[in-house]
């Protein structure tokens, strides 16, 4: 019988491979090891050491690759310092060039692209060919606009980049971070993962044929020491990573001292919610894009399934009977689904931790097909009789492996969604759309996909809430983490101490806490001394200690701001503003006798915090989102949201107007606040709250803890139910230290790197940081269609 | 199976996912050299060759019907090395009065397929539509392909849409039924899958997507919807229904990914003349070339091959 009646009786797919010829000459034509591409032409390793680099589908070596040292690291920042005096002047016309020349070489070589990073990541040639090298060409066309639109003599970038990339999306993720910053004006060193390195090689290339000024892009191989070299560099002003949360954390922790800017994109554990009226057959496949993407090596892989019990049987038994015909094998045959896992050690690891999840009860399953063993594959899994505390329900598995859980109803769905430290995406299927836009703000993640899955745009920012890190790349939002946002510095006009004659209360004077919409009187039973500028005794301050604290984060939690409109939020500060307006010689004796200044001074300070209130009781309705247009017939609502609760740790400066800013900014966002007066200016603060008392200020959205100097920044700082801490401190280690605490739960961090903030500037970029800063975007993508 | 509504209102489809599904599929599987030759030849087999133009005559249909026994070319068997009668198409489908003629000139394993039932529009009285199943059995037909009534899918009336389906399968005794859906005029997924379930719960045997008249025939979408839906009665069910997508599948590139999205949502067990069928005219002159081009590396002059 001939071959192809065999084939016509038993009909199957046969062999369908990819040609790798020319990459295969390509790899071996490479230095080995590899030069390191710094300052536009391709330099030695001054390190002799080395690491091997293998092809997963086969587990053999490819070739290896330099671990760059630190006189290499040197040499790439000071090429990256030198190049960004020049590049940062650029026209914008000739950085658009220069963007969209690269996006042009993407186009030509796509192919190459793809076949040689499946061969160096072990993905399907499918995803790098249909997913990662177009959004790749994407990327540098959407940040060309960028360049084009962005005048860096308006908005000015920041400097020297160093960007560490992980090995998941190897060319795609050196692409989210140079393309932006390179459109912004700033220079870079990229450092790729050490499992994948070859396509960022082959991109230094294309970065000569498209004669990229030397400098601007430098690529440098090694492994975590060349990392820790480039983000403890001197000169390294931002450093971008992508990678595990672990790392991520210990980044913040060493960089925390020299305050460079940052951008965390973490891990995750994902939520893939599947509702009962949702279109099971497609949500079976979106399952399928969710963790049978790149192996599941993916940091927003929906990697917990919840799903509704009415359906739960249904949906598992189409979900094995679509398991049983995935296809595990050679990731260069156009027929493959999953390829192999990126390195031995992940699939040690893969392995290990679903031991644990068989060991602890949880049930596996596996299709009945064989996966081959000649590389590092690994097949798709299921594990069932998983709860919300299982290890496998919470720890990031990183493979091709999904948790089940099931849920009864649409708030149950929320609260297993974000029960756990990530918050990076969520996938929401329901055919109802009153139901899929009801969940979609309630889940704590920075990406939505409303019965979608994994979809990726360049307009459209990605990045996550909570332990999946902070900033975001892509759309605009990705733009201003490449831009400076230094606030204005007050001129240094030495302040003259007035002594100015006031009146002060006859009566004594009792200030409390002000927690929960209510006077409280300290735990500690201690208080300190509030004294004029001349060091006049006044009266007495209520003393906070960590108890007081604990108390306010439970009032800032259950404060209904969450619940308030946005209409609503501007009305109240509307009316604080006027109310404040009322108690105007009050506070002008305040500012007089405890700033010092005089009476002009006062007023003029008084009147500008009313105005400030004013004006962000303007914007609390119109610091909105906005809706971007990704390719697709459909929608990606780029949504607002509040941070949660907000700790803000004061300095002495224009007392009245820097807490004005702080507190109806942050208000207007509908962030819950905790602030800390300076202590020299405590009873400014603490006169406050009679004014919030007859605004309608909802109990625990705004409250004040008063304390000695720095006494409480500690235990906020390490507050996990606090979600963000603001410090406005001239003091470089108060700084730093803040910084560095906030890594137990990654908190939002915002600590101006000013000696004296210029509070009465009244320019828009200066208000507007502050609704910025007090808000995180959250990207809903729609797509729609009957 | 009796009319169950509330299955039938409880399914929902989602356009998005659906294209996101099919547009992916087609790049998720490739068949190359002896394995596309063989599921080419595998296309072959499943091809009810149609001819229903208002100007069909005997001999337009003669022609059919020797085209149908010898789908490819002798000298194409000799380089693929097969031999006659192993590949043959899985049915001809004509006009009701063409039946006997082509019944003559087809040999008894090729069945012969009769539109009936007002084709296409299917909207004459239903006494005479069921009329004329019965005259095309009694003509020799072996298989009718029905037309449903596209206003009792509009309306949600599902009620009659099933008792018509299931009288017209009492009318055509035991002979398979296909019921056409007519998806162009359906407009939404969503129908296509409702219509195609109460079609099934009636007794159709196969569920085909259009008659071919309409602008929008089978496609990827509209086949997977109705795939989905011979799945899910089947795991209701334990019965398996046929698929037959027609019109708007003129290449072997299309065919291709037609069977892969068969081969992917059912299975193995649908790839075969008895569950699924392909309407078309045009399809096999390409298919052919295709074949050439395997056996011989280079593309054949259209005019080599023989026309049906």
């Amino acid at each position: 019988m001939s071959k192809i009646i065999q084939n016509f009786k038993n009909i199957s797919y046969g062999p369908a491979p990819e040609d790798s010829k020319d990459v295969m000459s390509w790899i071996n034509s490479l230095k080995n090891p590899n030069h390191l591409f710094i300052n536009g032409i391709w330099t030695k390793s001054k390190s002799s050491k080395k690491l091997d680099v293998i092809n997963p589908a086969t587990n053999k070596k490819l070739t290896s690759l330099s671990i760059s040292n630190k006189a290499d690291v040197n040499a790439a920042v000071g090429a990256a310092k030198k190049a960004y005096n020049i590049w940062s002047k650029t026209s914008s016309d000739t950085r658009a060039k220069y963007l969209y020349a690269l996006a042009r070489l993407i186009q030509k070589h796509s192919r190459f692209l793809s076949v040689l990073e499946t061969i160096d990541n072990g993905k399907p040639i499918r995803e790098t060919r249909d997913i990662d090298i177009p959004l790749v060409a994407r990327h540098f066309y959407y940040h060309a606009g960028w360049a084009k639109k962005i005048d860096t003599k308006i908005s000015k970038p920041i400097g020297v980049i160093g960007q560490i990339i992980p090995w998941n999306f190897p060319l795609l993720m050196l692409a989210w971070k140079i393309a932006p910053a390179i459109a912004a004006g700033n220079t870079v060193v990229l450092k790729p993962a050490e499992f994948t390195s070859l396509t960022a090689l082959y991109f230094a290339e294309l970065c000569q044929k498209a004669r990229i000024p030397k400098g601007v892009i430098n690529i440098i191989t090694g492994d975590g020491s060349t990392g820790e070299l480039i983000t403890s560099h001197e000169y390294t002003t931002k450093i971008a990573f992508t990678g595990s949360t672990e790392v991520g954390k210990k980044i913040i922790q060493s960089t925390a001292s020299q305050e460079k800017k940052l951008t965390m994109e973490l891990g995750g554990k994902s939520p893939f919610i599947v509702f009962e009226d949702a279109d099971l057959d497609s949500a079976v496949e979106g399952v399928v894009d969710a963790i049978w993407f790149n192996q599941g090596q993916v940091c927003c892989a929906g990697s917990r399934l919840l799903v509704q019990e009415s359906v739960e049987k249904i949906f598992i038994k189409k979900l094995k009977a679509r398991m049983e015909k995935l296809r595990v094998g050679n990731p260069l045959d156009k027929s493959i689904d999953i390829g192999a896992i990126v390195a031995p050690i992940q699939l040690r690891k893969i392995r290990s931790i679903v031991k644990k999840g068989e060991k602890e009860g949880s049930k596996l399953w596996q299709p009945s097909w064989a996966c081959p063993t000649d590389g590092l594959f690994y097949p798709p899994s299921i594990f069932t009789n998983v709860s919300p505390s299982s290890f496998i329900a919470q720890v990031e598995i990183f493979g091709p492996v999904l948790s089940i859980l099931s849920f009864r109803t649409p708030s149950e769905a929320v609260s297993i969604a974000n029960n756990t430290p990530y918050g990076l995406a969520a996938s929401v299927w329901s055919e109802n759309i009153n139901l899929a836009l009801d969940i979609a703000p309630k889940i704590k993640a920075g990406v939505i996909w409303v019965n979608s899955t994994n979809l990726f745009d360049a307009a459209c920012g990605f990045g996550g809430y909570k332990e999946s890190g902070f900033g975001r790349e892509g759309g605009v939002e990705g733009i201003r983490a490449y831009q400076d946002n230094t606030l204005p510095e007050a001129s240094k006009i030495s302040k003259k101490i007035i002594k100015n004659k006031v009146d002060l209360p006859s009566i004594d004077a009792t200030p409390k806490l002000y927690v929960g919409g209510k006077q409280k009187r300290p735990d500690s039973g201690y208080s300190f001394n509030q004294l004029t500028a001349q060091k006049e005794f006044i009266c007495d301050i209520a003393r906070a200690n960590r108890k007081d604290v604990r108390d306010t984060v439970e009032a800032a939690l259950k404060s209904k701001i969450g619940s308030l409109n946005n209409f609503n939020r501007s009305q109240i500060l509307f009316y604080l503003a006027e109310n404040l307006s009322q108690r105007k010689e009050t506070f002008i004796n305040l500012l007089m006798s405890i700033s010092g200044i005089d009476k002009n001074q006062a007023l003029k300070e008084f009147d500008q915090s009313c105005e400030r209130i004013f004006y962000y009781a303007s914007m609390a309705d119109k610091f909105e989102g906005s809706i971007h247009n990704p390719p697709m017939r459909g929608l990606t609502l780029a949504v607002k949201e509040s941070i949660g609760v907000v700790a803000s740790i004061m300095s002495e400066n224009q007392p009245l107007l820097s807490l004005s800013t702080i507190i109806s900014s942050l208000f207007a966002n509908g962030n819950a606040s905790i602030i800390v007066p300076s202590e020299k200016t405590s009873l400014i603060a603490t006169s406050l709250y009679q004014v919030f008392e007859t605004s309608d200020i909802p109990a625990g959205s705004i409250n004040i803890l008063t304390a000695k100097e720095n006494e409480l920044n500690e235990t906020l700082t390490q507050h996990e139910n606090i979600h963000g801490i603001w410090a406005f401190s001239s003091n470089v280690t108060v700084r730093s230290s803040i910084i560095h605490g906030t890594v137990f739960n990654l908190k939002r961090y915002w600590c101006p790197k000013n000696n004296n903030i210029d509070w009465s500037n009244n320019s828009k970029d200066f208000l507007n940081e502050f609704l910025h800063e007090g808000s995180q975007v959250k990207n809903i993508w729609i797509p729609y269609g009957e | 199976m009796n009319l169950d509504t509330d299955l039938v209102s409880n399914i929902r489809i989602n356009l998005s996912a659906i294209e996101r599904r099919t547009s992916t599929l087609t790049k998720r599987r490739s068949v190359k050299k002896e394995y596309q030759a063989a599921w080419l030849l595998k296309a072959i087999s499943l091809i009810d060759l149609t001819t229903l133009s208002g100007d069909d005559t005997a001999g337009k249909v003669e022609r059919l019907c020797e085209k149908a026994k010898r789908p490819i070319s002798i000298d194409l068997h000799e380089l693929l090395n097969i031999k006659q009668g192993d590949i043959q198409v899985g049915a001809v489908c004509v006009y009701h009065h063409l039946i006997k003629e082509a019944k003559k000139n087809l040999p008894n394993n090729i069945p012969v397929a009769a539109v009936s039932t007002g084709f296409p529009a299917g909207l004459s009285s239903f006494k005479t539509r069921k009329l004329e199943i019965t005259e095309s059995i009694k003509n020799g037909a072996d298989e009718i392909d029905i037309v449903i009534n596209r206003g009792f899918v509009l309306q949600n009336n599902w009620k009659k849409l099933y008792e018509e389906v299931r009288d017209f399968k009492k009318a055509a005794n035991k002979k398979h039924i296909k019921a056409i859906l007519g998806v162009g005029d359906l407009e939404t997924l969503r129908n296509v899958a409702k219509a195609s379930m109460v079609c099934m719960m009636a007794g159709a045997d196969f569920i085909k997507t259009s008659t071919g008249k309409e602008s929008i025939n089978a496609n990827l979408n509209n086949s997977l919807v109705m795939l989905r839906m011979i799945r899910n009665f089947y795991q209701i069910t334990g019965k398996k229904i046929g698929f037959k997508p027609a019109g708007g599948i003129s290449t072997a590139k299309t065919v291709i990914e037609f069977l892969i999205l068969v081969m992917e949502e059912l299975g193995h067990d649908w790839i075969n003349p008895k569950y699924l069928r392909i309407g078309a005219s045009s399809l096999l002159i390409d298919i052919e070339r295709q074949l050439y081009h395997f056996a011989l590396g280079r593309y054949a002059n259209k005019e080599k091959l023989a026309i049906g």
